[in-house]
Order: structure tokens, then C-alpha cells, then sequence
């Protein structure tokens, strides 16, 4: 596969970008912000997106989805990035459509896919716990009771799970925490008895909670693929959230680096513009580099979601992580280059910065998918 | 099957029965580049019966057309030979600036009588190229050089001086940068011309460079004659081919690494360094290092590979040659400053014959040139910044 977007990615790139430029620049979200908005995106937008699509773009044709790929999800995650847009489109259309379409029993599927497509129904997912993500340290407890289990512990950092009407819960039914074995994924209500939810207000300004579960009961059917078996499926559907994530801060990045790019072009000092100084020219081409290989290296981890799944995981460490250095030094060197300008909140970028600083966190930081790497070539 | 398909299963049965077992392991020194030339040797057998395959199968420069011994393949199945040759660590078969530098220039602005002489001879491998591009104060300022080409009847008489030529005293001809109009403009005076460098009135003398070796020559003309119908392009125009063979330098350069190669960097450490009871390199920062370096290589080699297909799709730029000769330099130096890491003091020895005459240390001095050579790393973020960016000129 050319590593270039077809003609069809094309034309969905342009008309994401010309619905999320038009209803959402960066405004949308200073606006969201400055209101202390209760749900912390617009629900008439998110519907745009189900008319449009992409809320199915992952889900199967025949559960009313349009049945496309990550590719796909990485375009629209880009665009996303570049206005910095808040939408449910990562944890529901990303993260929960690919959770259910890949673990889900035909019962499962049929009741949520088509919701998710037509944008009706919101979902996250609850994976961690403490303040780095480790997915296999997940200590929340799954105790056998009756016909099902009894879910107990906190999660932290669930993004979008104060508007969700369903949780995908990772938790411990087996074994310790640190082991592969022993981890079950869980469909949850979150208005069931026993959940409490807090709206974490995020530096970037947009969502996410933590939720405690005090002796939450599951019935055996909202068991999402295999009891003691989840880690498989858990680490599939995080491998496509971080893929994701990426395309998210290739978005970011570039439009960052736009950004300051013109301003070197239109900011004069010592009676020359700034872009004339060798030292910021040079700075402003390594960055320049830095993007395109990262751009480069996402995309193949999308293709290599979509072409080669099981094979994918290499890929897409090497695009999180450097996805994730590319975009801090893209904000950092934005708000440089913008001099005292760059740190005032009326200006735009300081938005850019925060939201880098999540998404490098969100599904693992550089560090950790450089030790996943590691780990996979036995070093 | 789609034919491509059907091509890279042909492809890879071909190579898989051709490619001796010999070929398909990292190279442990230069020596065992095979350059071509009048003078050339093989450093072995299996080296000899895999250039001769590939050269009969036109896999020399599978892209070039066939009437001048090249595969005649396309983009697509040019990719898929790589890519199937990749998969088995297979040798490049000829290593050549003819390949990578001469002939893209000739193949885009040599006349009809000059691709007929030269490129069959490069695909071929009969006759080795060196460039005669730098002089003592014309590097990265290259557009400033002086070495005069004089007209006399159907000849140039060439005089001057070339510096840091690459193997110019194993080269059997010379693709050369000559001032052929000293009172133009001095990009509009410079003409690109072709001789053999058994002509009289060259001479070379080798330079000794850091990591020991001396491939590189100062090259000199004493009244050097040269027909007129060597000059490539039209005279005084010679600046466009210099800077778009350059562009293929550049994009050679950027693949020179070893990159996909030779033991991976993790397992070099470990052997050395050793591992922690869960099988982890005992050195924390140094596997960090490497785990970021081999993330920044992958990534690398996705941007290689994606600069391919744009180019093939009309989108790519003309001066990104520039970023990936800049981004695959410097990750190469940093891949030998690992490996010496990694090495210890064990990676200091210099002469012994355990260290096979100190291959490490000296490959990780040579790799310092890659962000000379071709034009300097800073060159290259200057051109980005301009060409690609569109900053302000200085
Ligand atoms: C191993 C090796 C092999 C080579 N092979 C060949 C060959 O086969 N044929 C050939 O013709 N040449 C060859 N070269 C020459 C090479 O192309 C030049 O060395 C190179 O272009 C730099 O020129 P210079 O050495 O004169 O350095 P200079 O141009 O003097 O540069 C010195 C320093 O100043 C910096 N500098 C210069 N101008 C600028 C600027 N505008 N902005 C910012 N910084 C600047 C440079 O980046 C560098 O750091 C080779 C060089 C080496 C080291």
C-alpha cells in the first residue's frame, strides 16, 4: 500500500475539515471553557458528525456504520487536532466501536453499534488507575457474585465518562496486578447502584472523570469478550486509540508549526522579520523534519492496523511515541517563537500546549512506548 | 491476482533461488561493497555470482530502461524488488555514484549519445565515477569554484583544483563542475562536464582522514583536454544538472545507514553490557537511548518510503531530499555513538585483530562525515527553511 492518502481519503479529509474549521476553530473551544460548559462539547455538532458519518466510520456496514478503518479515524482525529476540537469522536467512535465490533456477542453488538452510529449513544472507556498509564497493573477488583460479578475500585483519567451512557470497564478478575492473564473487560450503566463519577477539570479543557465503583453489580452478559481473557482485546482496542491519538497530534503539531511559521513571516525586530535570523530558520526546518517523519511513521502504523492487525503493535508504538515528542517540541518551539506573546491566554497557542501535554499522557507517554519496544525486541 | 501480486511472488522466488546465502549477511567492512570499474575485484565468489545475476536480470538499477541494461520496471514493482530483497537482507549488488548520482543527471539532461555510452557502461558495472564538485574554497559555497575550462577549438583545456574527491584514485572517470564563463554571474558560468581520469594532466593525492582511512583525494588539472561533447546540458548551464544530481546525493545519503541491517542495537548492547533478571539491558539510559533512536529510525524509514510513493503521485517536493539527507545523517552518527556506547572500551581498540583492525571506532569516525558530505547539515536546514518553508531570505 502507497503510503499517501487515496482519492476517497482525500475527499474525507477535506469535508472533516471543512465541517470542523467551519463549526469548531479553536474559538469553539476557548467558548466551551470560558462558559464552564457541563457537558464540554456541543451535542449539535455531535450530531453533524453522525449525519455525516463519522460516528460509524468504524462500525460494521451491517450495524449501520459505514465499516472503514483506522486510516479513516486518523484523518478525521487529525482534523480534530487542528482545531483542538472537544467531541466524544475518540471514545465512542474510535475506542468503544472498535471494543464492541472486535469483542462484542452478536447480542452486544446489535444493541450499541447501531447507536453509536447514528450518534445517540456516548460511551467510554475506564482503563486506568494511577497517574502513568499501565494497563496491566489494573487492580479494579471483578469478584464473582451470583449469575455475575461485583465490581469495586477507581479509575482515574476516563475520558468523556461524566456524559458516557456506557463504560467499558477493565478490570482484575483473576491473577495480580502486573500479569496478562486475569483481566476481563466489562460493560457498565453508569447510572448503575454504586458508581460515582467526578468531572475532572483537564488543563486542556476538555473531558474526562474519575469513577469509583463500590460493589457494582455486572450481570455475566455485560462481559465484553472473554472472562480472564481481556487483555488481548483490551491491548487491540488501546493499539487503535493510540494510533488515534497520534493522527491527533499530527494534526496538532502542524497547525502549531503553521502558526508560528507565519508569524516568523510577519513579526519584525531589529528591523528585519524574525524569519530572516539563521538561528530560528534552522530550528524552524528541524521541526519542519520532525513532522513529516512523524506524519510518515503514523501513517503506517494506521495501515498496519488496518492491513495486518495482530502484526501492528511495533507501528504503533513508534508513532505514539514519537508523536508525542514531536508535538511537545511543536508547542514548545510555537510558543518560543511567539515570544511574550505565546504565553497569553487571549492567544491561541497556550490551547495547543495543553492539549499536546494530554494527548501525550493519554495511552501511554514517549517513554512508555520506547520500553514497549524494548520489551518486543528482548532488550 | 493482481499482477503486482503476481510480481512480487516471482519476484521473491527469483531472489530467493539467486541470492547466495553469503549475500544475505550484513556487510562487516567496506570491503565487501562491490564498486565496479576497470579495476574492479571481487572480494569473494558469492559477491562475483550475485552482481553478475543481478547485472544479467537488469536488477542493477531495477528502474532504468532496459535498453541500457536496467529492469525496465516500474515505481510500483521497483518498490516491491527492494522490499523483497530488504525481507532477506540481501547485499546491494553494485554500490555506484553512477547509479545514484550520474545517471539520474545523464538520464534527464544527457544527449542520446551520451546515454548510450555511459549508462550501460554504469549498469554494468564497468566503469567507476568519482565527483569533482568541492575545491579548497568552494564547499559549501560550491557556486564560487574556479576551476577553469577554456575553449579551444573542439576542446576545453581544463585547469584547477578539486578537493575531498571520493575514491577519485580508484575512479576511471570524473563528473566534474567547471568554470566555463568567468565574468557571469557565478551560478551562470558553470558548465557540467565528463573525462576520463586517465586523461593527461590529472593527478590525485589521497587524504588522510580521522577514522584512518583515505578515500578521498585532492584531485588536480594541468591542462586537461576534453572534447566539447562531453559537457552535460547546455555550457554555462551546468548548474541546473549539478543541483539536481545533487538532489539524488542527497536522497542516497540519506539512505546510506545501515539502517534494518546488521545485528539489531538492543542485542549488540546486551551482549556486551548484559541484562537484569527480567531480561532487560542492565544499563537503563543506554536502553533508552536505543529504544528512542530505533522508534526515530522506523519512523525514518515510513518518511523513505512515503517520500517514494509521493514522488510517484506527483506530490512531492523537490527539496525534501534535503530534510531526509539532514534527519538520516544525523541519526546515523547517533547510531554509532550508541554503538560505542554500547561497546565500551572494548570499542576503542584500534589496531587489534579482535576489533578487526578497529572496525567499530573507525566507522563511527567516518560516520561524522555524512553531515559534510553532500552538503553540510546546516546547509541543508537553510534549504528547507527557504525552498520548503519560504522563509525570508537572509
Ligand atoms: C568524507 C567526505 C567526502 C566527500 N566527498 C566529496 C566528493 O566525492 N566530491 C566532492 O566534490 N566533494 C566531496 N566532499 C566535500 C563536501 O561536499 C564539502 O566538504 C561540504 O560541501 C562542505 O564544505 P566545506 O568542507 O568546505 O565546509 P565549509 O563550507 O567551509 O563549512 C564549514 C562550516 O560552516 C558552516 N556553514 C557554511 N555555510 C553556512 C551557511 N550559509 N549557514 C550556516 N552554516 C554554514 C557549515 O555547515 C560547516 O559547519 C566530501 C566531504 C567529505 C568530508
Amino acid at each position: 500500500m502507497a503510503l499517501v492518502l487515496n482519492e476517497e481519503q482525500s475527499m474525507l479529509r477535506d469535508s472533516a475539515r471543512g465541517l470542523i474549521s467551519d463549526k469548531a476553530p479553536v474559538s469553539h473551544l476557548r467558548q466551551l471553557r470560558d462558559a464552564k460548559d457541563a457537558t464540554g462539547f456541543s451535542r449539535e455538532l455531535w450530531k453533524a458528525f453522525a449525519e455525516m458519518g463519522f460516528s460509524g466510520l468504524l462500525v460494521p456496514e451491517n450495524f449501520g456504520g459505514s465499516g472503514l478503518g483506522c486510516v479513516e479515524a486518523g484523518i478525521v482525529m487529525e482534523e480534530i487536532g487542528r482545531t483542538l476540537m472537544p467531541s466524544p469522536f475518540l471514545s465512542t467512535a474510535v475506542l468503544a466501536a472498535s471494543a464492541l465490533s472486535r469483542g462484542g456477542s452478536d447480542a452486544q453488538k446489535s444493541q450499541y453499534l447501531p447507536k453509536i452510529s447514528d450518534g445517540s449513544l456516548l460511551a467510554a472507556l475506564a482503563i486506568d488507575e494511577g497517574a502513568k498509564h499501565r494497563p496491566l497493573q489494573t487492580r479494579l477488583q471483578a469478584v464473582r457474585s451470583g449469575n455475575g460479578f461485583r465490581l469495586s475500585g477507581d479509575k482515574a483519567f476516563v475520558v468523556d465518562g461524566h456524559v458516557a451512557d456506557l463504560l467499558i470497564v477493565a478490570a482484575r478478575s483473576a491473577g495480580k496486578a502486573g500479569e496478562r492473564e486475569g483481566l476481563t473487560l466489562f460493560l457498565v450503566d453508569p447510572k448503575t447502584k454504586g458508581i460515582a463519577t467526578e468531572r475532572t477539570a483537564m488543563v486542556d479543557s476538555h473531558n474526562a472523570a474519575r469513577i469509583v465503583f463500590d460493589n457494582v453489580e455486572v450481570n455475566a452478559d455485560g462481559v465484553l469478550g472473554e472472562v480472564d481473557q481481556g487483555h488481548g482485546l483490551l491491548d487491540g482496542v488501546l493499539n487503535i486509540g493510540r494510533g488515534a491519538v497520534a493522527s491527533e497530534m499530527v494534526g496538532l503539531s502542524e497547525e502549531v508549526f503553521g502558526r508560528t511559521v507565519t508569524y516568523l513571516k510577519e513579526r519584525k525586530q531589529f528591523g528585519k522579520l524574525i524569519g530572516e535570523f539563521q538561528a530560528l530558520q534552522h530550528r524552524a526546518a528541524q521541526l519542519y523534519i520532525e513532522i513529516e517523519i512523524t506524519r510518515a511513521a503514523v501513517l503506517k502504523a494506521l495501515q498496519t492496523l488496518d492491513g495486518d492487525f495482530a502484526n501492528a503493535a511495533a507501528a504503533v508504538a513508534v508513532a505514539k511515541a514519537r508523536a508525542g515528542a514531536t508535538a511537545t517540541q511543536a508547542v514548545q518551539e510555537g510558543v518560543q517563537m511567539h515570544g511574550g506573546m505565546g504565553m497569553t491566554d487571549q492567544f491561541d497557542i497556550g490551547f495547543f500546549m495543553k492539549r499536546a501535554r494530554v494527548c501525550q499522557e493519554l495511552f501511554g507517554d514517549a517513554n512508555f512506548h520506547a520500553d514497549q519496544l524494548a520489551r518486543m525486541k528482548s532488550y | 491476482m493482481s499482477d503486482l501480486e503476481k510480481f512480487r511472488r516471482e519476484t521473491r522466488a527469483w531472489l530467493e533461488a539467486n541470492c547466495p546465502p553469503e549475500m544475505r549477511r550484513p556487510m562487516t567492512s567496506e570491503a565487501d561493497t562491490f564498486w565496479g570499474g576497470r579495476n574492479a575485484k571481487f572480494s569473494s565468489e558469492p559477491q562475483r555470482v550475485w552482481f553478475e545475476r543481478m547485472r544479467d536480470k537488469g536488477w542493477t538499477v531495477p528502474h532504468w530502461p532496459t535498453e541500457y541494461g536496467g529492469g525496465g520496471l516500474d515505481a510500483e514493482q521497483t518498490k516491491i524488488v527492494r522490499q523483497e530483497m530488504a525481507a532477506i537482507g540481501a547485499r546491494q549488488p553494485l554500490v555506484s555514484f553512477g547509479i545514484s548520482m550520474l545517471g539520474p543527471a545523464l538520464l534527464k539532461y544527457g544527449t542520446d549519445a551520451q546515454k548510450k555510452e555511459h549508462l550501460p557502461k554504469i549498469t554494468a558495472g564497468l566503469i567507476r565515477w568519482c565527483q569533482g564538485y568541492s575545491e579548497p574554497n568552494a564547499g559549501s559555497d560550491l557556486a564560487s569554484l574556479q576551476t577553469r575550462a577554456e575553449s579551444d577549438g573542439d576542446d576545453y583545456v581544463i585547469n584547477g583544483q578539486k578537493i575531498w574527491t571520493s575514491y577519485a584514485n580508484y575512479a576511471d572517470w570524473i563528473f566534474c563542475l567547471v568554470r566555463t564563463d568567468p565574468t557571469a554571474k557565478k551560478h551562470d558560468g558553470i558548465s557540467f562536464i565528463l573525462f576520463d581520469m586517465t586523461s593527461k594532466g590529472v593527478s590525485t593525492k589521497p587524504i588522510l582522514l580521522i577514522s584512518g582511512y583515505s578515500p578521498f583525494c585532492e584531485t588536480f588539472f594541468d591542462n586537461v583536454r576534453v572534447p566539447k561533447s562531453h559537457v552535460v546540458g547546455t555550457v554555462n548551464r551546468g548548474w541546473d544538472v549539478a543541483k539536481y544530481l545533487l538532489q539524488h546525493e542527497r536522497a542516497m545519503i540519506s539512505g546510506m545507514g545501515e539502517r534494518g541491517v546488521g545485528r539489531p542495537l538492543g542485542q549488540v548492547a546486551t551482549d556486551s553490557v548484559g541484562s537484569d533478571e527480567q531480561g532487560r539491558l542492565e544499563d537503563a539510559m543506554l536502553r533508552g537511548q536505543i529504544a528512542t533512536f530505533e522508534i526515530d529510525e522506523a519512523a525514518l524509514a515510513a518518511a523513505a518510503e512515503r517520500a517514494v510513493d509521493l514522488a510517484k503521485a506527483g506530490q512531492a517536493h523537490p527539496a525534501f531530499s534535503s530534510a531526509m539527507k539532514y534527519y538520516g545523517t544525523e541519526l546515523n552518527k547517533r547510531r554509532h555513538e550508541i554503538l560505542m556506547s554500547a561497546g565500551g572500551v572494548d570499542a576503542l581498540e584500534w589496531e587489534s585483530e579482535r576489533s578487526r583492525g578497529g572496525a567499530r571506532p573507525r566507522a563511527w569516525l567516518r560516520t561524522k562525515a555524512n553531515s559534510i558530505e553532500g552538503g553540510t547539515s546546516e546547509v541543508m536546514l537553510g534549504i528547507v527553511a527557504k525552498r520548503i518553508l519560504d522563509l525570508p531570505g537572509a
